[in-house]
């Protein structure tokens, strides 16, 4: 199909760019992403991708804009507390761009719900508040063979990874387990600068249309952290994928998803895979 | 020794462990932290037993949530 002048003009500084052009654009507009937790991450995600005209965008969130949200997430305007995130976000989208279809998932992500959320995209971004959530998206997406970005941001700091199974180590090749309830500090709990989630929300967008379109190095196998009052960013090489990850390896021992509400409160420092 | 921590290159005593690098460099809940040395994992049951030398690369790598709420 070939572009109306609207769009030609619309995206006109991706396709002047001689790695994505016509061709890079047309993949953009056929693309597909998930986009996991519509907050401080997800919001200048989604507006980047809705901007760039990635053709289908999912969105899910459980959860109803709050004052407090408002710090850090862009997508949502005072005029949106008491809405659904996902609803407040489609409505930026569209405004940003019309041309894209918006799905909206008003759930949170379980063992029971994620293969069915992920299956129809390309690419998934982690865009989650705890680390429940983190080890299920990695989890799901590993078993799935789906590409994702994984993030977290605390106070000044911020880091992200990319992984494509079967090509560079995942999230669980690194942590190994989530940390018991509490033991980690939350946003909520010790704070975060606002634009952090522009930082590496927008680093995830990023990703997501280099994979789309095949520009570039993917942060596969690397941990790129960011550190805001030292202003210094630090690319961590990771160990190759698989040594004995319990779930990415070639023999994993985890081969059914996990939700670790529960268990989470059951785990000990000294356990094995600490 | 010369030891490159988080991508900065120190001079530290010889005889040094993952633990006491842990402790010296006052790295934020230890328990939880993912140490890597030469681009391999260390195993948490080594730390208290890996003494480092000299060249080595270090690296610390954090839990971090947050994003959504």
């Amino acid at each position: 199909m070939a572009f109306t002048d609207e769009q030609l003009e619309r995206y006109s500084r991706h396709i002047i760019l001689k790695e994505i052009g016509v061709k890079g654009q047309k993949k953009l507009n056929n693309g597909k992403v998930l986009i996991i937790g519509a907050g401080g991450l997800g919001a200048p995600a989604a507006m980047y991708l809705a901007a760039a005209g990635v053709g289908t965008i999912g969105i899910v969130d459980a959860d109803a804009v709050d004052l407090s949200n408002l710090q850090r997430q862009i997508i949502h305007t005072t005029n949106d507390i008491g809405k659904l995130k996902v609803e407040s976000a489609k409505e930026t989208m569209n405004a940003i761009n019309p041309d894209i279809t918006v799905n909206t998932y008003h759930e949170f992500v379980t063992s029971e719900n994620i293969n069915d959320l992920i299956k129809d995209y390309d690419f998934i971004i982690d865009g989650t508040d705890n680390f429940p959530a983190k080890f299920l998206i990695n989890d799901a997406c590993v078993m799935a063979g789906k590409p994702f970005s994984h993030a977290g941001i605390i106070r000044f700091k911020g880091q992200l990874m990319t992984v494509v199974p079967g090509e560079g180590p995942c999230y669980r090749c690194v942590f190994k387990n989530p940390p018991p309830k509490d033991a980690v500090p939350t946003c909520k709990q010790a704070g975060v600068i606002g634009a952090m989630g522009g930082v590496i929300g927008s680093l995830q967008a990023m990703e997501a249309v280099k994979y789309i379109t095949g520009v570039g190095e993917l942060l596969v196998g690397y941990l790129l952290t960011y550190d805001a009052l030292s202003m210094e960013f630090h690319k961590i090489k990771l160990p190759p994928r698989g040594k004995g990850c319990a779930v990415c390896s070639d023999t994993p021992s985890i081969t059914e998803l996990i939700d670790y509400e529960q268990a989470a409160c059951e785990w000990h420092p000294g356990d094995k895979n600490a | 020794m010369k030891l490159t921590v988080a991508g900065n290159k120190k001079e530290y005593e010889e005889g040094l462990t993952i633990s006491k690098l842990i402790e010296l460099e006052k790295v934020e809940t230890p328990e939880y932290v993912t140490v890597s040395v030469n681009e391999e994992f260390a195993n948490r049951d080594d730390f208290d037993s890996t003494v480092l030398k000299d060249g080595d690369e270090i690296e610390f790598l954090y839990f971090m949530g947050g994003g959504s709420r």
